[in-house]
């Protein structure tokens, strides 16, 4: 079952893939505006890519870029790691709107603000994951979320070196979110092993 | 001042002086500048594994600590630099998450600096300077004109070595 190959993928696949990035980061979402109270959280149609590791980082504004990566390994009968990404000033708008803040605070997070980013990846990626896990009827558990706030080069290192394992590009799925007026962008990347692959697929009668 | 040429991940290139060579956003991924300091000539590897011979898929001979050395000091005696009394310089390998106990995948970083030593040695290669391990990420430019590493990180002063 490990041959699953993703550079000979097909456009079916590619179109499952897609769609399983669309039901998760939807629940996402929607678990996302309402921690926050907001109605205005929209998502964009999902990127399913097959990247350069040297591309990677571009999709988050450029290797030295600061984001906020909270990641998560995946357990279960799905292996591999998700992760969940944001640019570390759409982090500090979350926050500011979580906690009542004045919104123009964008220097620093206090220990409080860093548990509580911590959570908000532990909410949407649990929300993202149990839908996949509902779709193709798979049991997925993931660990605790970790979190760093770095350089995008440095944070994708991580899921990279995953890849690298067993070939020389990243498959990305990849989803935005967008609240209107505040600009917050997430970036969802999910991860699994290529054996996983091969099971999300098989689940999915392809 | 020269140009400054960008090395990617899984990736190696080299420079002459008075131009430079970088690589950015390090994480877990370990660069190893080489330099030839009688001809100013220096290689720049930006390795994402220990072991080529780990995987199964390892044609890329960049991704690797074992062969992408080999590959860039090739290169850079290709391009006129000696073989004999080249130096190095290396940064990056930290843990950018603080996994629990237990997970190979916590270990990356650390494997990549232990796997680059190895290979090091192997060759007769002395380190000169190092600036590994921790849990942030690095950008390092080095300059073969002058033989210095500079080394940033997010809010810390910029370091040479």
């Amino acid at each position: 079952m490990s041959d699953f190959d993703y550079s000979a993928m097909d456009s079916l696949q590619f179109d499952v893939l897609r769609e399983i990035g669309n039901i998760g980061a939807g629940n996402a979402t929607t678990a996302l505006s309402q921690l926050l109270h907001s109605t205005k959280i929209d998502m964009k149609v999902p990127n399913v890519e097959l990247l350069d590791f040297q591309d990677l980082a571009d999709m988050i504004g450029g290797a030295e870029n600061l984001i906020v990566g909270i990641l998560l390994t995946l357990e279960g009968e799905i292996d591999g790691m998700m992760m969940f990404m944001m640019e570390k000033e759409s982090a500090h708008h979350v926050i500011n709107i979580l906690m009542n803040r004045d919104l123009e605070d964008f220097e620093s997070f206090t220990e409080m603000d860093l548990s509580a980013l911590n959570e908000i990846g532990n909410i949407i990626a649990g929300a993202y994951l149990s839908s996949i896990s509902t779709l193709t009827n798979m049991l997925i558990t993931s660990s605790v979320p970790y979190m760093a706030i770095d350089m995008a080069g440095a944070i994708l290192s991580v899921p990279a070196i995953e890849f690298g394992k067993v070939g020389d590009k990243a498959l990305v799925i990849k989803t935005q979110i967008v609240e209107d007026d505040i600009e917050v962008s997430g970036y969802f990347v999910l991860i699994p092993t290529l054996e996983s692959y091969s099971k999300i697929m098989a689940s999915l009668g392809l | 001042m020269g140009n400054m040429i960008k090395v990617g991940m899984a990736d190696f290139n080299i420079c002459k002086a008075p131009d430079a060579i970088t690589t950015l956003g390090l994480g877990s991924c370990v660069g190893i500048a080489l330099y030839d300091a009688n001809r100013k000539i220096a290689g720049l590897a930006h390795i994402m594994l220990p072991d080529s011979q780990a995987v199964k898929n390892n044609s890329n001979v960049a991704k690797f600590a074992d062969t992408g050395i080999d590959a860039c000091i090739d290169m850079m005696v290709k391009n006129g630099a000696s073989r004999i009394g080249l130096v190095a310089k290396i940064a990056g390998g930290a843990q950018m998450f603080a996994f629990g106990s237990g997970n190979d995948m916590l270990r990356i970083g650390e494997r990549n600096v232990i796997a680059t030593k190895a290979k090091l040695k192997q060759l007769g290669i002395r380190i000169l300077a190092e600036d590994t391990g921790n849990s942030y990420g690095r950008t390092i430019e080095f300059y073969p004109e002058t033989g210095e590493l500079l080394i940033k990180a997010v809010g810390k002063p910029p370091k040479k070595v």
